[in-house]
């Protein structure tokens, strides 16, 4: 199958969109980014191909089933069974690496008991797994680095209540092997975790009638080759991967883009990541007409949130339910990340609510995206808020409000694919390919 | 003002050897005062006396090239933390840190010798509020006499007769005997307006260089090309005769670049194809100013026009040193310095700028510490861009702190903007 | 207000000025414009004249800024990060239609960014009346004062033609004897506070200072008479602080909320240069000439030494030494906005001044939305408490 790939690289994570002809999207993959930057654009890559794949299956299954309710059911298990063979895999391996280690520094008196802690750890690792990949379980996260050190860490605790054990020695232990389990791209074993997945779903009673047409649908999308024609880079650390420099992309063009892709009526775009926040502004054929950054100042960014929930020693993605909660909203003087915490503390200090206070921070935050966008150009209808800080729905919730004191009754879209908002736009380039220019002077001319 | 060491890979022309014997011989004569005898006036590139100075006979040094100079020296940084060590706060001027930093540790110059302390400090309070407090600190260091120019500002975006008649006032009670004091010498006016008379040749020259932009291709860069051209007139050569010949030189060598059609010359090798025209407004950054300037050489960018490059004198409207009215035109001349004229003047002078050398676009490359240009351009930029319907870009960085120039911030934004005016041709 | 201000006790009175000092919506002079028929007209810090002001019929309110209760939403988008916060607010104030009650503003010569700010103003305010006042650096009657002649011809020219009475020397006159007699009471007052700091609090004496931005002059006089026959009848405890004088503040304010803070922690404020404009004169301007020779005269001569005023003859720091003496401070508060380039320009050399006969001195930054007073209040404790542990040493 003819394809186009579109690669974002960003900070914290990497994604790829895969296309076809028609500017279809076939697949989406991500991964986190890590410091080998060729490593992360090709697993994301791989993934992004698996996703099609899936997809593919996906969509043989529903012609092949007459679209019935099974239909979803099964889909379900076999992505979970195929992530369930990436993540056994991924153990297997980190096991190896584990015991390898314990080899090389171990006493050899202590080496007996430290091997057979970690069997017992990997044991109840492996035990855990099928729980994980169940239809319906909400996963803690994609990626297999923070389901393993959980876990990990966990039995490495209660093994070492045993006074031979040492926690930190098996903590050490880890961090090492982790890196060696990171390295690895665990994608192109697709094939093999295709037909686990397969077989394994044979195995559940439900899916007994299907296991024919289930098996020859595998087969087939094992078999689908993927003929990719044009790649496209863009984002934080393009500027490192082995592309020619017009197979790269400003982050801005394809982030201007992707969203007019998945919003074709949007005139201006906020995406507000962990490093920094654009405020785009684009025409109706996705050309980029203005666009600001701050990618200097952290206040205003993900980064802001990430402060703020150190200080209240809570995860990132708890702050915005907590400040739904909110009674009233505290006025937050400061958008200085230096200062945030100490304002943070002086209004615990004077009896205010935790919920409250968050409620006054997401609102700080917005305000500093409303100065963005008004250095940019300011909001004009429709308005699309792409970025990890759009699942906030405390932000969202100051964004609405302060969209419409500001500016009126706006259209504001979200989506929640707007994580690959860029790669989808710098798909599109690789589809555009050198007639770029040609091809949106004539999409302008026809939205006129 | 030039990178020495890298003079090898640019192709040597005729103007650049001259300009490098003039700022050679200079900080020559610098270092020769104890035996020579001259007295050393400090002053300000915006409302410089050049003419004046040299009527009596003194060398003119200017701490603001001294801290650039370091900064395309790479001493700044060090030199700021010196600063900031004798409690001089993140806040404030990097120029005037860096000036201070490099008094503490010697006040070695480019040329590796140490600048002669100053006899007088000529407070030329001209476009910067930081002027006054730069020479207030240097008073402190130097206790030498200090005598203050306040040249009034163009609030209302015009010059007017009582703002001549300050200026003219101040230069002839106060300026004047403060320097006769100094030199031990009598004001010599006619002296003077062989002086001047000189400059005005010098800068008809200039403004023709400044024009050749509007060729296609430009055969000038205006703004990192730019900075090389205003290098004698706005420092301490306007006035001089070698000032003159280079002026000549560089616009015969100019003339040669449109015949051929080629574009400017760059450390890099001359600009082959000219792919966007763009107007700059402020400063550039110097510790950073070749990464910078490859940056857009890459992109094909040529900067046809910048009002960096008028900080020291705007030229292109006419104004011109006037023998016939030695103190009224040297009053004139330090009124009309580009950040002394008021917001909506440098929002007119930015778009006719536009409109004259055609340019694709503009590019505000905003200063950290200098208040002066920073403040506004925000206004500034959506101003033009309403006003022209053409794109612009902000970029922002500093004058001689490393550690507010981050390339890949820069290039992201700058490859940015270059690609959004290409998809918008 | 219900009450004169000869009826008013300690606490309505203290009350009225808080309620004048958080309203950003300027209704006491919406109140003043409608009963008088007349204009009024803006200014920014430092200092302006305004006894023309006043003399035209009109009446001055000093906008410094929003405060810490302003949220600013279109202000932002005029100034990059590194600038302070004052332009920010002002803009925020303009553009929301709050400052549509001033026929005019004036913009001091202070420094780049208040510079600036006043051809943004004409940009964004065509119709209205903008005026930058370029202070004269030169002192020399002849020459400085020339120039500054013709600024103040220019103000007149335009407040006239603005529809403000013609301003003669009668009326000036009469003007500059009200504005005299107000210094006189700031006078008194100041030295109240520093002969008594227990009685007079310095965040009782800024909300009174702050009214006297947008209250009639002889009112403001009045308010200030007021306050002091109350005070003194006040049975207020004497503490063990120490005595300070603060510096910086004369152009972005700090939230009022922020001096009480200060002087909790332990700081008896006995000199200030908050609305350094109401003191810039140190002496009463003349009555006995021609009354703009005289405000001119005044300015050149009697100009309080500052960050924006280029000292000539004096030694730097001079002023503030003789004020520490004078005032037996037992040190100096330096606090500064955040990138404010007179303030903190002219820190080192004040500082320097100090530590050449031994004064100690502490610094801090600010904005005039500062929310986070623990850090300083800990600060500016730990000085007080190490100059009350040492300071004999």
């Amino acid at each position: 199958m003819k394809c186009y790939v579109g690669i974002d690289l960003g900070s914290t994570t990497t994604k790829a969109v895969y296309m076809d002809e028609d500017e279809m999207i076939l697949g989406r993959g991500i991964t986190n980014s890590r410091s080998n930057y060729e490593l992360a654009c090709e697993i994301a890559s791989e993934e992004a191909a698996i996703n099609s794949r899936f997809q593919y299956l996906e969509n043989s299954l529903r012609v092949d089933l007459n679209d019935s309710d099974e239909v979803n059911h099964l889909i379900d298990w076999f992505w979970c069974k195929f992530k369930l063979a990436q993540h056994l895999e991924q153990v297997k391996m980190l096991e190896q690496v584990c015991a390898r280690s314990m080899d090389e520094w171990a006493h050899e008196i202590s080496k007996a008991t430290y091997h057979s802690a970690l069997e017992v750890l990997f044991e109840r690792m492996r035990d855990q797994a099928e729980g994980l990949f169940i239809p319906g379980e909400k996963a803690k996260s994609d990626f297999f680095r923070d389901i393993a050190s959980s876990q990990y860490m966990e039995h490495a605790e209660f093994l070492s209540e045993d006074e031979n054990i040492s926690f930190e020695k098996l903590t050490s232990i880890y961090d090492k092997a982790i890196l060696r389990v990171e390295a690895v791209n665990f994608s192109s074993h697709y094939k093999a975790y295709l037909h686990f997945a397969s077989a394994e779903i044979g195995k559940l009673q439900q899916f007994q009638p299907f296991t024919e047409i289930i098996s020859k649908t595998t087969q087939k999308a094992v078999d689908l080759e993927f003929e990719v024609l044009s790649t496209i880079g863009t984002g934080y650390g393009r500027q490192t991967l082995p592309f020619s420099k017009d197979q790269i992309r400003s982050e801005i063009l394809c982030h201007g883009l992707g969203a007019h892709f998945m919003f074709p009526e949007t005139s201006t775009v906020l995406d507000i990541g962990g490093q920094d926040t654009k405020a785009i502004q684009v025409d109706p054929a996705g050309i980029v007409t203005n666009f600001q950054m701050n990618d200097r100042c952290a206040a205003g960014c993900g980064r802001y949130l990430g402060y703020i929930a150190d200080e209240m020693n809570m995860g990132v993605h708890e702050l915005g339910p907590m400040a739904m909660q909110a009674h009233k909203t505290v006025k937050i003087n400061s958008t200085c990340t230096v200062f945030a915490g100490a304002e943070l503390r002086e209004r615990l200090a004077l009896g205010e609510r935790r919920e409250d206070i968050l409620s006054g921070l997401h609102r700080a935050i917005i305000l500093r995206a409303m100065s963005l966008l008004a250095r940019s150009g300011g909001v004009s209808d429709e308005f699309t808020f792409t970025g990890g800080v759009a699942k906030n729905e405390a932000a969202v919730q100051a964004l609405h409000k302060l969209i419409e004191e500001n500016y009126g009754k706006i259209r504001i879209n979200i989506s929640p694919d707007s994580i690959y908002t860029g790669a989808i736009g710098a798909a599109l380039f690789a589809h555009r390919g050198l007639n770029v220019e040609f091809d949106l002077k004539r999409q302008r001319g026809k939205r006129k | 003002m030039k990178d020495t060491e890298n003079q090898e890979t640019i192709q040597k022309e005729e103007s650049m050897v001259l300009q490098k014997s003039m700022i050679a011989d200079h900080f020559d004569d610098l270092s020769e005062v104890k035996n020579s005898g001259k007295k050393v006036v400090y002053t300000f590139v915006p409302g410089n006396l050049n003419e004046l100075i040299w009527s009596f006979d003194m060398l003119p040094v200017h701490p603001e090239i001294n801290a650039l100079q370091s900064g395309m020296r790479k001493k700044s940084g060090d030199y700021v933390l010196e600063a900031e060590k004798y409690g001089h706060s993140e806040d404030v001027c990097t120029y005037v840190k860096c000036d201070i930093g490099m008094l503490k540790k010697g006040n070695i110059g480019p040329t590796g010798k140490p600048i002669p302390p100053p006899d007088l400090l000529l407070l030329s309070y001209t476009g910067c509020f930081t002027f006054m407090k730069w020479f207030e600190l240097l008073k402190l260091e130097y206790d030498c006499p200090v005598v203050m120019l306040h040249i009034p500002y163009q609030a209302d975006g015009k010059i007017t007769d009582p703002m001549v008649e300050y200026s003219v006032r101040q230069l002839r009670e106060e300026v004047i005997p403060a320097m006769e004091k100094v030199s031990g010498k009598k004001y010599d006016e006619e002296k003077l307006k062989k002086f001047l008379a000189s400059s005005s040749r010098a800068e008809a020259n200039l403004v023709k260089v400044w024009n050749s932009a509007k060729n296609r291709p430009s055969p000038i860069d205006a703004y990192f090309g730019g900075v090389y051209y205003v290098g004698p007139i706005f420092t301490a050569f306007r006035g001089l005769e070698q000032c003159e010949r280079y002026y000549e030189k560089l616009s015969e060598e100019v003339a040669q670049r449109i015949s051929i059609g080629e574009g400017p010359t760059t450390p890099d090798g001359v600009m082959k194809e000219e792919r966007y025209r763009l107007v700059v407004e402020g400063p550039p950054n110097w510790t950073s100013f070749r990464e910078f300037w490859k940056m857009f050489y890459d992109e094909g960018a040529v900067v046809v026009s910048s009002s960096y490059s008028k900080v020291g004198g705007l030229y292109d409207q006419g104004f011109r040193h006037d023998p016939n009215r030695p103190l009224e035109s040297l009053s004139e001349y330090c009124l009309g310095c580009y950040t002394n004229l008021n917001l909506p003047s440098r929002i007119d002078y930015l778009e006719q700028s536009m409109n004259n050398f055609n340019a694709d676009g503009f590019l505000i490359n905003s200063i950290k510490s200098c208040n002066s240009f920073s403040a506004g351009q925000l206004p500034i930029l959506r101003e033009l861009e309403k006003r022209t319907g053409k794109p612009g870009g902000f970029i922002e960085s500093d004058l001689v702190d490393p550690r507010y120039f981050s390339p890949s911030n820069i290039k992201n934004r700058l490859e940015s903007y270059f690609q959004m005016i290409e998809a918008r041709k | 207000m219900a009450e004169t201000i000869e009826e008013m006790d300690l606490d309505q009175l203290l009350s009225f000025t808080e309620t004048l000092y958080e309203d950003l919506n300027l209704s006491y002079v919406k109140e003043w414009k409608e009963k008088t028929g007349a204009q009024a007209i803006g200014y920014l810090p430092v200092y302006v004249p305004r006894e023309i002001i006043h003399a035209a019929g009109m009446l001055p309110v000093g906008i410094m800024g929003g405060g810490d209760n302003l949220e600013i939403i279109r202000g932002d988008a005029f100034y990059q990060s590194y600038i302070c916060h004052i332009p920010r607010s002002t803009i925020e104030l303009g553009l929301s239609g709050r400052l549509d009650v001033l026929d005019g503003m004036l913009f001091p010569a202070i420094c780049d960014v208040i510079r600036n700010l006043s051809g943004i103003w004409k940009i964004l305010f065509e119709d209205r009346y903008v005026k930058y006042m370029d202070f004269p650096q030169n002192f020399k009657s002849e020459i400085g004062g020339k120039f500054y002649m013709y600024e103040l011809m220019d103000l007149k020219a335009g407040l006239e033609s603005l529809g403000g009475k013609e301003i003669t020397a009668h009326c000036l006159r009469d003007s500059i004897r009200l504005y005299n007699q107000n210094r006189e009471a700031v006078e008194v007052l100041y030295r109240l506070r520093s002969d008594s700091p227990h009685l007079v609090s310095s965040f009782e004496l800024y909300l009174l200072m702050r009214a006297g931005n947008i209250l009639e002059v002889s009112e403001h006089t009045r308010l200030l008479d007021r306050y002091m026959d109350l005070v003194i009848e006040e049975d207020r405890p004497k503490r063990d602080y120490i005595r300070v004088l603060i510096t910086g503040v004369f152009c972005e304010q700090p939230p009022a909320s922020l001096i009480r803070a200060l002087e909790q922690s332990g700081c008896y404020i006995v000199d200030d240069d908050w609305m350094l404009g109401a003191r810039y004169l140190l002496k009463n301007v003349s009555t006995s000439e021609d009354p703009f020779k005289a405000l001119t005269l005044s300015y050149l001569y009697d100009g309080i030494p500052n960050a924006s005023r280029y000292i000539d003859q004096e030694e730097k720091g001079a002023y503030l030494l003789d004020r520490v003496q004078k005032l037996k401070a037992d040190g100096v508060i330096f606090a500064a906005p955040s990138f404010c380039d007179p303030a903190l320009l002219e820190q080192p050399m004040l500082q320097a001044a100090l530590d050449k006969v031994e004064v100690p001195h502490t610094a801090f930054k600010y904005s005039e939305n500062t929310g986070q007073f623990q850090v300083i209040k800990e600060q500016t404790g730990t000085f007080a408490d190490s100059i009350k542990l040492w300071g004999d040493q």
